[in-house]
């Protein structure tokens, strides 16, 4: 009882001083937390993703679609249990800020293939059972106040004009993990809308997505289907939907790095400061140490009065951080709209937090306390008066 | 009586650089056991520095300090911090009380080092702010104390442990005439009535006169 008690005493004498310190630390924690989070979030949507899932697309760029006609020729693929088919929407709803992720999908066999997007069985009759049907995710209904039955008008891009839709269900997602900020429509609304407008079908997809009997078959079925339209005129390029995920990811490595290395740059400044804190508070009590000893207290007593303090105090400032960090990640989700999903502190990301409080607070305090430790106690004395 | 204190062939020495300053040379000295010795001398003779080889929280360069038998110079620096525990009860010009620990807490502190319980440590420090006259102030901090006070609190502190030996450098030196007296009167009681071997560095030669004994240094060597 008597060392925390001389440790929280000591830790409270300096108020000002304290709660700077403290104060450095919340800030410093909360910005490594939500810089992590933040990194998570990037990595969460390839790892939510399957690796039964193949995703097949034009080997040049994702940009160039890939002809209508490959669907029948794929569901052939032995070790193929489905194919489906999505495109590319890119729509602006009301105005350019509210983006969101917008695909014509082939219907059923889309939902099919994604048992982790859950609609109510009503909403996906419904949905399949208009031509101007659509389906949202829980999160992009919330944000813009859609009701099932509402119409959505989105100001197409690349397909100009003006194109509504009936919102049929909304679905929710499996896991918390999965994504249920995109909008669903059919593909062949798209198809013909744009046949009717331009007097020529498109007859094209972004990608195709099949489903596979067996996932550790993933390599050789791609394998197939892209020798199987090599020379033709749109070749393909077939991996597993979590490699295609990984590949949008690593165009941004070096941002991603970016982000992971100040994350870390923020702990060693939030080190350096409260280490010069820790030498500035124990050089002032060297006079104390130096009684302590005298009395006939060890030099591990005395290091360890200050290794507790300044533990004491980054931890409180790391706990404190760890709280802020739920509300910044609230609301820097909220900012950054649908962009990035699954915006969610981790059990991972609260533990490092601690764990570099903890190691800030015991670092700081190392070369204070071991001078302190190796004080002698006549020069100890000499310092007071 | 017994020497409690046997000093033989004693030097201290630092270097700068390569020079030696030498600052006690070849010093012999016995202090009995219940004996109150006075230690005085011009400033720089070398005074706090003999009395911390005594306390044991100083090496001396050579020779030998024999205390109840025990040569201190050669012990390990955590038998000596025992030893001190034990043997020797301090008291500083500047009292050297922690700042956030009351009169009751600063006296206590000697006895966290031994295994006695919280009743019988509180029996311990209330007799001595007692004996003290400091009972009403046993909650205070030393910076609602007075100096004589604070200084009357660092007496209770080494006393505490029940030690033979306690060393003050200049005590009084830090107080006015009339409480440098009341503290000198504490000080005569603990060698009077509790038996206790004093040695005290001062300036001041009232102070010395309570003393049994005057020992003079001049520049390191005792002069008669
Ligand atoms: N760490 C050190 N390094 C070098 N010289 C030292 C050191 N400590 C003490 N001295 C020297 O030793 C000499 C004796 O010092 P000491 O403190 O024992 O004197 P003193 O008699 O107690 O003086 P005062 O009456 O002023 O307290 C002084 O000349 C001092 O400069
Ligand atoms: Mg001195």
């Amino acid at each position: 009882m008597f060392v925390p008690l001389l440790v929280l005493k000591n830790a409270l004498r300096h108020r000002l001083r304290t709660i700077l310190t403290v104060l450095g630390i919340v800030v410093a924690i909360a910005a490594f937390g939500l810089l992590r989070t933040l990194v998570d979030a990037w990595y969460a949507g390839a790892n939510a993703s399957s690796s039964a899932r193949l995703v097949t697309r034009n080997s040049v760029s994702l940009v160039f679609p890939l002809p209508i006609s490959y669907a029948g020729k794929l569901r052939q693929v032995s070790g193929v249990t489905g194919v489906a088919w999505a495109n590319w929407f890119g729509g602006v709803y009301v105005s350019e800020r509210n983006f969101f992720p917008q695909f014509a999908i082939s219907g059923a066999s889309y939902l099919d293939l994604y048992p982790e997007f859950v609609l109510p069985e009503a909403a996906r009759h419904a949905f399949l059972a208009d031509r101007q049907g659509a389906i949202a995710g829980r999160k992009l209904a919330d944000k813009f106040g859609w009701k099932v039955g509402d119409q959505i008008p989105l100001r197409g891009t690349i397909y100009p004009g003006t194109w509504t839709f009936n919102l049929r269900g909304i679905y929710d997602g499996a896991e918390t993990s999965t994504d249920t900020s995109s909008f669903f429509f059919h593909y062949a609304y798209l198809n013909e809308t744009f046949k009717q407008r331009y007097g020529r079908s498109m007859d094209s997809v972004g990608l195709y997505i099949e489903s596979l009997e067996d996932p550790s078959a993933a390599a050789t079925v791609s394998q197939t289907i892209d020798a199987m339209f090599r020379n033709s005129y749109a070749e393909t390029l077939t991996e597993t939907e979590k490699a295609f995920q990984l590949g949008f990811v690593a165009m941004s490595d070096a941002i991603i790095g970016a982000i992971q290395a100040v994350s870390y740059i923020v702990i060693v400044i939030i080190m350096a400061v409260m280490a010069n804190t820790m030498a500035m508070t124990a050089r002032e009590r060297y006079a104390e140490y130096a009684t302590l000893k005298a009395l006939g207290f060890g030099g591990g007593f005395v290091a360890l009065l200050i290794v507790l303090e300044s533990a004491a105090i980054a931890l409180a400032g790391g706990a404190l951080g760890v709280l802020a960090t739920f509300p910044l990640a609230r609301a820097f989700a909220s900012t950054i709209g649908s962009l990035i999903t699954g915006f969610e502190v981790s059990r991972e990301t609260i533990a490092l937090q601690l764990a570099a409080a903890l190691a800030v607070g015991m670092i700081a305090a190392a070369i204070p306390a071991w001078r302190a430790a190796r004080l002698r106690i006549v020069d100890g004395l000499r310092a007071i008066g | 009586m017994t020497p409690l204190v046997v000093i033989e062939g004693l030097s201290k020495y630092y270097l700068r650089g390569d020079q030696v300053i030498p600052v006690l040379v070849d010093l012999s000295l016995e202090v009995a056991e219940g004996e109150y010795v006075a230690l005085m001398g011009p400033s720089g003779s070398g005074k706090s520095t003999l009395l911390n080889l005594i306390a044991g929280i100083d090496k001396p360069s050579s020779g030998t300090i024999r205390i109840g038998g025990i040569d201190i110079a050669a012990l390990s620096d955590a038998e000596l911090a025992l030893w001190r525990s034990i043997n020797v009860g301090f008291v500083f010009q500047f009292y050297n009380l922690m700042p956030v620990l009351t009169a009751f807490g600063n006296v206590e502190l000697p006895l966290q080092l031994t295994t006695l319980s919280r009743p019988e440590r509180r029996e311990r420090v209330e007799a001595a702010l007692a004996l003290v006259g400091l009972t009403d102030r046993a909650m205070h901090l030393p910076n609602e104390l007075s100096g004589g006070q604070q200084q009357r609190v660092a007496i209770a502190r080494a006393l505490i442990t029940d030690p033979t030996l306690i060393v003050a450098d200049e005590p009084t030196g830090d107080l006015d005439r009339a409480t440098a007296q009341e503290i000198l009167g504490l000080l005569g009681r603990l060698n009077d009535e509790l038996g206790k071997t004093i040695i005290m560095v001062t300036h001041d030669p009232k102070a010395a006169e309570t003393a049994h004994r005057l020992v003079h240094l001049e520049k390191g060597e005792l002069v008669a």
